[in-house]
């Protein structure tokens, strides 16, 4: 079954094309580790997807329904660097923020949200942190934060954007346990990705993208050195070296 | 109540008002657009003034809620346009302004409503200006506006306080939620607008912006809380508008330009004296960690 179909998606920002013609479905329970370069366009693929970000064209269809009745069924995890860390307020507050969409309009956060946040904080390992004020974490703290926020929405689906950038390993290994579960469970998750290095023990799908689609499939098959170098042009020779010009996979 | 009384009271009012708002204009990084509506507003003012031929409350307030949503569209397409957000700011409201700068001069003159009144304000007419409300009695008509203005602040700010906090934290998850991202910025803006409008007589269109934005930056050095830095930002506006009020008896000089004052010495306090935030707590742990 697929949760997510992609028909010619483009979008362009200020005369420059930052999509040209995406289209890709993603099966259930799937962990996709969307790759490619600087500026190839993967946020803006997931804020367009998300409808954060107009579209020049496409369609975009989540579990064959528009994104306007779905929107509950997706989590959203943004970068890091995209919220204001100096914001008043404790890490608890931020976790319970994951949930006000299913809240509601003129309702106040109750005992069974704070559990539930609790809970959240509790996967992450970040349950000793719960009152702590947000600007004294350290990065990877901050990102297991926002992990524990996207859990605490039960989403059937979720976007991750750079999870992985500037964390510690202990949050390294949180993050994939947590990502590994949830797609036990059946959720589908698609991870923003930089590291090269780690994408094939990391996912089982990869997309790889530059403004256009390159390919998308199995890791096993997708993620070569003839695909990544098609995504990444010039600027892959220094794989080659690092992979003895062998198949990364295979390494 | 005595003369006195309802100057402080009108001073308060402006305080707690401007100091709740400007608790959202500084976490959301928008002193500068307060700059720019609390003179746009003005245009506002002088047009509804032309339209209605009076000064009275709820003209008054559409006009200016009015301008303030139109220098708020202006900026924001601009900035979609790919101008500079800070150059858009200043381009827009100096140009709106100056038309309501031209409008008083050539349309409207003779009037209570001019310049220097405009920019600074002058609370010391404020308890002349009587209305009789029901029940009550005569109050002055800045009162009466304040008393909605401030009251509809704080409805809208608790009723929508989850809304309020996650759209300022993180637009782009409460917009994955379908919170209407935008529709609260121009909401946003127009409480911007009415507070400005309301502390417009007493203390002007220049001191409303240190009304606004000081006492809430006083309060982001003091706590890591939301709620007690509304709370706080409230208490330090309406305590630098009675110790402004004092401080220009005392001297005898301009009461707004006194309460403006005030604000940035209750600043230069926080600065130097906050618990976790301010220079000497910064540098005592600066020193610790070498």
């Amino acid at each position: 079954m697929n949760v997510l179909d992609v028909r010619r998606l483009s979008t362009a920002y200020q005369n420059k094309v930052v999509l040209d013609s995406l289209s890709f479905s993603v099966r259930k329970g799937t962990l996709t580790g969307i790759i490619g370069p600087n500026g190839a366009g993967k946020s803006t693929m997931l804020k367009t997807l998300l409808g954060l970000q107009p579209k020049l064209q496409g369609e975009v269809e989540f579990f064959g329904k528009k994104l306007e009745t779905e929107k509950k069924r997706i989590g959203y995890v943004p970068q890091r660097g995209a919220v204001d860390w100096d914001f008043p307020t404790n890490v608890l507050d931020v976790v319970m923020m994951g949930l006000y969409g299913q809240i509601g309009w003129l309702r106040i956060p109750g005992k069974q949200h704070r559990q539930k946040a609790m809970e959240a904080l509790d996967k992450v390992a970040m349950t000793d942190y719960a009152t702590r004020q947000i600007s004294q974490l350290s990065g990877g703290q901050q990102q297991r934060v926002f992990l524990a926020r996207a859990l605490v929405q039960q989403a059937d689906l979720y976007f991750m954007d750079e999870p992985f950038a500037g964390v510690d390993a202990k949050t390294e290994q949180t993050i994939m346990s947590v990502l590994h579960e949830l797609k036990e469970q059946g959720h589908t998750v698609l991870v923003v990705h930089h590291d090269l290095q780690t994408v094939p023990r990391y996912f089982d799908q990869v997309l790889l993208m530059n403004k256009k689609l390159i390919a998308h499939g199995p890791t096993e098959k997708v993620f070569t050195t003839d695909y990544l170098s098609k995504t990444y042009g010039g600027a892959i020779q220094w794989l080659e070296g690092g992979f003895n010009g062998r198949h990364p996979v295979k390494q | 109540m005595s003369y006195t009384g309802w100057i402080l009271l009108t001073a308060s009012l402006v305080g707690i008002s401007c100091g709740i708002i400007g608790v959202l204009l500084i976490l959301r990084r928008m002193a500068m657009m307060a700059d720019a509506i609390s003179h746009t507003v003005l245009l506002g003012i002088v047009i509804a003034f032309m339209i209605s031929e009076s000064l009275q409350g709820t003209g008054m307030l559409i006009g200016a809620m009015l301008a303030g949503l139109l220098t708020t569209w202006i900026v924001q397409w601009f900035q979609s346009k790919g101008l500079q957000s800070d150059a858009a700011i200043g381009v827009v409201f100096t140009t709106l302004f100056s038309i309501g700068v031209i409008l008083i001069a050539t349309s409207v003159g003779n009037v209570h409503l001019d310049v220097n009144h405009a920019l600074m304000g002058e609370i010391s007419f404020v308890p002349w200006n009587l209305i009789d409300v029901p029940l009550v009695g005569e109050v002055p008509l800045a009162v009466v506006l304040l008393v909605t203005v401030t009251a509809l602040v704080l409805m809208v700010i608790l009723l929508f306080y989850k809304e309020w906090k996650i759209t300022t934290f993180d637009p782009a998850l409460a917009a994955s939620f379908g919170i209407p991202v935008l529709v609260m910025h121009y909401l946003f803006m127009s409480m911007v607008s009415i507070t400005t409008v309301a502390a417009f007589d007493a203390v002007g269109a220049i001191m409303v912006v240190a009304m606004l934005i000081t006492p809430a930056a006083s309060a982001n050095l003091w706590t890591d809380r939301l709620w007690l830095m509304f709370v706080l930002s409230a208490s330090f506006g309406m305590g630098s508008s009675i110790l402004g009020y004092v401080i220009a008896i005392w001297l005898n000089t301009s009461i707004s330009g006194s309460m403006a004052f005030a604000t940035g010495l209750i600043f230069l306090f926080s600065y130097v004296f906050a618990p976790r935030y301010g220079r000497i707590a910064v540098l005592k742990k600066k020193r610790e960690t070498i």
